[in-house]
């Protein structure tokens, strides 16, 4: 891979609307937020995350603006601070959260209407592959 | 003790393992949840459970021995903490993951220890380098297609050797390595001395995007093309770029390279013996196909 060839490849991502690809770069970013994602998958940090969230948050390397995303469970914003979604959705599972609302909460419509539109054949790629085609 | 002896004796029983079957499937967690909480006959699940019957048998009918299960992890065993690109379980014993909920309910999942060392060993030897895991606990990626193939049993009625393949960080390994890898796994499963009936399952998939928002994307026309590739223009499908599948298929749908893993695994000339897509599975195209080596 050449210089240009990889900054060729970031434009190409960055083209791609309303993705956020964990490149090198974004997982630098996110890794102590991810890493307190991770952490949920044990029922005894579940248990105090629950107890005291802000406390338990004291424990990971973030950033005030990761901080606030987390605790305001603005999963969007996570994702644009470096989370990954697989990541990410652990702070749904523990709010007993689906992944349909959160496909909801992040395009900005109800659980209900993501589940319709996932019903109804899901969200076309016509129109969602570069930004340049989405604003046409 | 391996001895000379040992050795030789293996060699002259000349019944090598052998692969009788490829599997793509997705591994989505719905329908693992649909299953253990018995909600396969809503009618929100009909439309994809009741296909399953036709290829269980065909599974059943194959009596695998073993099932190499190709599959990513979701942050469960492994994090971004340590990312093998691809790692393969050699324990006997793998259990399910707590990925937040609690583990899935469903039986532990038996390994084969001498297959999957003696594949680590012929594929590094053959320039593979895999990541050795002795113990690792095993996600809905691995766990929802054992469901898919065989139901609910008491015990699996194979025993597996799980394949984890990051896509989560990029970039992850190329559909094309993944399917030269498939290649080394026919061949050092061909090379093992012990008369065998190996499926390779590739999971994942398919189109797909979980984040952001575009969440929700399905690409009906990409995932037919990408099933009829898979029978006899798959050169299409293993020379396709991070890009293309993450643009045509969501940033999810790259999980499909795992594909090729399976596809690598069977001859040039591939058999379908059955097919199911179906739009949608929770967030997700479930798709899956069952193929089998052509016969001259």
């Amino acid at each position: 891979m050449t210089y240009k060839e990889k900054v060729a490849l970031r434009k190409a991502f960055n083209d791609i609307p309303g993705t956020y690809v964990l490149t090198p770069e974004h997982s630098q970013k996110g890794y102590g937020l991810n890493m307190f994602c991770m952490s949920l998958n044990k029922e005894e940090n579940r248990a105090k995350f629950r107890e005291n969230e802000a406390e338990y948050l004291k424990g990971y390397k973030l950033t005030d603006e990761q901080r606030d995303a987390i605790l305001s469970r603005d999963y969007l914003r996570c994702l644009q601070l470096g989370g990954n979604i697989y990541y990410v959705f652990k702070i749904a599972i523990f709010d007993r959260r689906s992944m349909q609302y959160v496909g909801g909460k992040m395009s900005g419509v109800t659980e209900e209407e993501f589940r319709d539109m996932m019903l109804s054949g899901g969200r076309s790629i016509i129109g969602n592959r570069s930004k340049e085609e989405k604003n046409g | 003790m391996v001895d000379d002896q040992s050795l030789e004796t293996d060699l002259k029983k000349k019944k090598m393992a052998k692969i009788v079957g490829g599997i793509g499937c997705s591994h989505v967690p719905a329908v693992g949840a649909a299953s253990d909480f018995g909600k396969t006959k809503d009618s929100y699940w009909t439309p994809l459970f009741d296909a399953l019957p036709k290829a269980r048998k065909w599974i059943n009918d194959l009596r695998p021995d073993v099932v190499i299960l190709v599959y990513n992890d979701h942050a469960s065993a492994f994090s971004l903490e340590l990312i093998p690109t691809f790692a393969i379980g050699t324990a006997d014993l793998f259990k399910p993951a707590d990925e937040g909920y609690g583990p899935r309910d469903v039986p532990d999942v038996k390994g084969h220890s001498a297959l999957a060392w003696h594949i680590a060993e012929s594929c590094i030897l053959d320039e593979f380098d895999l990541t050795i895991a002795n113990h690792m606990d095993v996600d809905h990626g691995c766990t929802v297609p054992l469901t898919v193939f065989f139901d609910q049993p008491e015990e699996w009625p194979v025993k597996v050797i799980p394949l984890c393949v990051n896509v989560i960080q990029f970039p992850p390994p190329t559909a094309n390595r993944c399917f030269n890898l498939g290649q080394a796994i026919q061949r050092a499963v061909e090379s093992f001395p012990e008369d065998l009936r190996v499926v390779v399952a590739g999971t994942g998939g398919m189109s797909h995007q979980l984040q952001g928002e575009r969440a929700g994307v399905v690409n009906t026309e990409f995932d037919l093309t990408y099933l009829d590739n898979l029978i006899d223009n798959n050169e299409v499908n293993r020379k396709m770029s991070h890009l293309e599948f993450i643009r045509e298929a969501g940033s999810e749908g790259i999980e499909m390279v795992m594909w090729q893993i399976m596809r690598g695994a069977l001859d040039d000339q591939v058999e379908e013996k059955f097919r199911k897509y179906h739009v949608a599975s929770s967030n997700t195209a479930f798709g899956i196909i069952c193929l089998e080596n052509k016969t001259v």
